[in-house]
């Protein structure tokens, strides 16, 4: 009786998702409501945050609620405090979603709906919140330290330095393609560029108002920039109307591409204060408002899908990236999914921060599911658009062309019936002059988000605003993250540097300053202005760049998982962080390989090279390129990113060879050999 | 039935819970749970002001000084 009433709901709930599933799954020739999609993806976390995550947490981890916690043994009031865990949990949310979950699922969409979906369902419940939630857990149980101390503290000096050179890599990656979406959303928009130009001087006096004016108070800053910003995205309308105004915003790739360069240095050399901490505010709260406004939005409009569940190019002959289904798939979709970059939350402000062992569970592993629902929003968003417009939007301009006839020609010989017209009157209704070839995924959300929300507040007439709120709201956030990240990319060069030169580790001085900020944003710039200039979108070579770093990363915060399991001597339960492990590596490095090896000149970087350097060596230019130099500059480029891609093949294979090794000796050890900090019980407060 | 006054309490706790989440989410902790613990644990220091709280926060977050502050994604 006992059993059934605690487990008869949860059994009901199993067999929601699992009907709403069956529903989505072989549903075929006609649309599929999106609520099918959320029923599904709920009912998966729901069993999974209750049986599997209690499952970790009670054999595994055995969480301990009188076990202090580091807010509680180290408590200062500041870096260290116990803190609600509903409170924690938003905090920790804030960090860990981004552009990622918004942006990978979007590209995904190109092979239909279905196998994104199952990837991130599948991919959260058994990779993505594991790593999450053992991070957390490992750093909880160390005083909070983060992933670089901890891979040096449990497997060794070496495998740390090799995992902190990954991460700086992959913030390099990761800022270079984060602003090449902003690139490709604001390239030839006066509207789009006049209102994300206009959150500077805004965020500029929010930071003066909240340094001198009235310190500390956020809500009333916010509010204050929060309505400058719908004023600056009303007046986009009228600069992009007015023929005068509008050529001053308008600009090409290239030339946006040289401005977010030179944006990042001055920015991450200004005090934080003036011009990040504001613009911080502004892209949280616009962040958590929007991702609510469009779960709201969906529950209301409740829209059918579009999009087919699957498409013909699963074969890999997709436009907006090219790769087959494995490994390509599993490294498109990452946040939202299993993301390498979390395991730095989690090991960061986090651990420091939980009044209460077992809340572990709630924040980590429920903070990712939260992220994952998100995932699962953008693939909603990205399929309830017509699929001509998506393949309008997404493929590069070799394939579509730039006028409305070429693009109809080419998006309807794929498959997707689509009329020159519908293509002008989209790029009309969102206030553009152009839709064709906006890869990146922002600008196919923004179309989405706008053809939900729209549909809820404002209808047609509203539309064009609410894609340019969305874009700016992408925008705001990655501009945020370009500056923040800069400025993390140049401490860590900082100290890389001091090793050799100790002068150049004081970071007050403006010299070493200067020289580490311009290093770091020229190394994302790099692959930045590669990316814009690049023929097949940019999106195509970066983005599984980026992919395949995250999941490195989360390859390596796993294996530092199974470690610890390992030296706990709880080792019958190492297959909850082995098989996602071996699945990760098994990706990345099918993926990394094929990137370089791989004889398709779509998908290998050195086939791509090898063609355009024998061309070259004939004298003769291959299109995209125009001239010679051009085309030195693609092989050149495609031999950086084989470079690059290897590296992070090494990298995995380096740190996976250290894990095993200090997992059989744990393994041959007669006793716990973690390092985990004191044991004793809570303190008695003070009083 | 709860009375009028529980639902005030519950709505004031409410409210201190989302204003506290919402500043932390932009890395402000709570300055009173701050004072409190300076005052309880070291009788001998004075707390700083609401404002250079504010500041020293601010700079943690962004990792002035040197510690990176890892976000995103």
């Amino acid at each position: 009786m006992t059993a059934i009433s605690r487990h008869g709901p949860w059994a009901l709930v199993g067999a929601l998702g699992a009907a709403a599933l069956a529903v989505v799954a072989t549903n075929r020739g006609e649309s599929v409501n999106a609520l099918w999609i959320v029923v599904a993806a709920v009912s998966v976390y729901l069993i999974a945050y209750r049986y599997y995550s209690l499952y970790i947490a009670g054999r595994v981890m055995k969480l301990d609620p009188d076990r202090a916690t580091p807010a509680q043994r180290h408590n200062d009031g500041l870096d260290y405090v116990p803190t609600d865990k509903y409170v924690l949990f938003g905090h920790h949310f804030a960090a860990i979603a981004g552009a990622g979950p918004l942006v990978g699922p979007v590209l995904a969409a190109q092979m239909g709906y279905l196998p994104g979906l199952l990837w991130i369902l599948a991919g959260v419940v058994l990779a993505g919140a594991v790593q999450d939630f053992m991070v957390l857990f490992v750093s909880m149980r160390r005083d909070g330290r983060s992933l670089g101390e901890l891979i040096r503290a449990e497997l060794g000096t070496i495998p740390g330095v090799i995992a902190l050179f990954g991460a700086f890599l992959i913030m390099v990656i990761i800022l270079a393609v984060l602003s090449l979406i902003v690139v490709k959303a604001l390239a030839e928009s006066p509207w789009g560029t006049f209102t994300v130009m206009a959150t500077i001087p805004i965020a500029l006096l929010m930071g003066v108002y909240s340094r001198w004016i009235r310190p500390g108070k956020i809500g009333e800053v916010s509010i204050l920039g929060f309505v400058l910003l719908m004023l600056a995205i009303i007046l986009g309308q009228n600069v992009a109307e007015n023929p005068t105004l509008a050529a001053m915003f308008t600009f090409t790739g290239t030339q946006l591409c040289w401005m977010l360069i030179g944006y990042g240095f001055v920015a991450s050399i200004l005090p934080v204060w003036l011009l990040l901490a504001p613009r911080d505010y502004l892209s949280t709260f616009l962040k958590i408002g929007t991702i609510v406004g469009l779960a709201l939005g969906i529950l209301v409009l409740a829209p059918h899908l579009q999009m087919p569940a699957v498409t013909k190019f699963v074969d890999g002959t997709g436009p907006v990236w090219s790769g087959s289904l494995f490994p390509f798939l599993f490294i498109t979709i990452a946040c939202g999914a299993v993301s390498g970059f979390h395991s730095l939350i989690s090991s960061g402000t986090t651990p420091k921060l939980i009044d209460n062992e077992v809340n572990a569970r709630f924040i980590g592993y429920g903070g990712m599911l939260m992220e994952s629902f998100v995932a699962v929003m953008a693939l909603v968003a990205a399929s309830v658009i017509d699929p001509g417009v998506y393949f309008t939007m997404n493929s590069p301009a070799a394939v579509v062309g730039t006028t409305p006839e070429s693009a109809a020609a080419a998006v309807t010989a794929m498959g997707f019936a689509i009329t020159p017209d519908t293509i002008a009157q989209t790029a009309a209704d969102v206030g553009e002059h152009s839709i064709i070839s906006r890869a990146g995924g922002a600008p196919t959300l923004a179309v989405g988000m706008a053809h939900i929300i729209s549909n809820v507040i404002g209808g047609k007439t509203m539309m064009a605003f609410w894609y340019h709120f969305a874009i700016l709201f992408e925008a705001l956030f990655i501009l945020t993250a370009v500056d923040a990240g800069t400025r993390a990319g140049r401490f860590m060069l900082q100290d890389l540097i001091g090793v050799a030169v100790p002068a150049f580790k004081d970071t007050a001085s403006w010299g070493p300053s200067i020289i580490a900020t311009g290093i770091c944003v020229a190394a994302w710039g790099f692959f930045l202005y590669q990316g814009v200039t690049d023929p097949l979108g940019g999106v195509n070579t970066l983005w599984p760049l980026f992919g395949i770093s995250n999941q490195m990363l989360a390859a390596i915060a796993l294996t530092l998982c199974t470690v610890v399991i390992f030296k706990m001597k709880r080792e019958r339960y190492a297959w909850i962080t082995v098989v996602p492990t071996v699945w990760l590596i098994a990706c990345t490095m099918t993926a990394g390989l094929l990137k370089v090896f791989s004889a398709d000149p779509r998908v290998g970087f050195l086939a791509h090279a090898d063609r355009y350097a024998a061309a070259l060596a004939e004298n003769r230019v291959l299109a995209p390129a125009k001239n010679l130099d051009q085309m030195r500059q693609i092989v050149f480029n495609d031999r950086i990113d084989a470079v690059l891609a290897l590296m992070f093949v090494a990298v995995v294979v380096a740190i996976v060879v250290f894990g095993v090794m200090a997992c059989l000796k744990a393994y041959r050890a007669d006793r716990w050999t973690a390092l985990e900090a004191d044991a004793r019980a809570v303190p008695v407060p003070a009083e | 039935m709860a009375s009028a006054e529980t639902l005030r309490e519950r709505w004031k706790t409410l409210a201190r819970c989302v204003c506290d989440g919402a500043r932390l989410m932009v890395g402000q902790g709570n300055y009173d749970a701050y004072a409190d613990h300076i005052r309880r644990t070291h009788p001998d220091r004075e707390p700083m002001t609401p404002t250079e709280f504010f500041r020293e926060r601010q700079n943690a977050r962004f990792g002035v000084g040197g510690r990176g502050g890892f976000r995103c994604c």
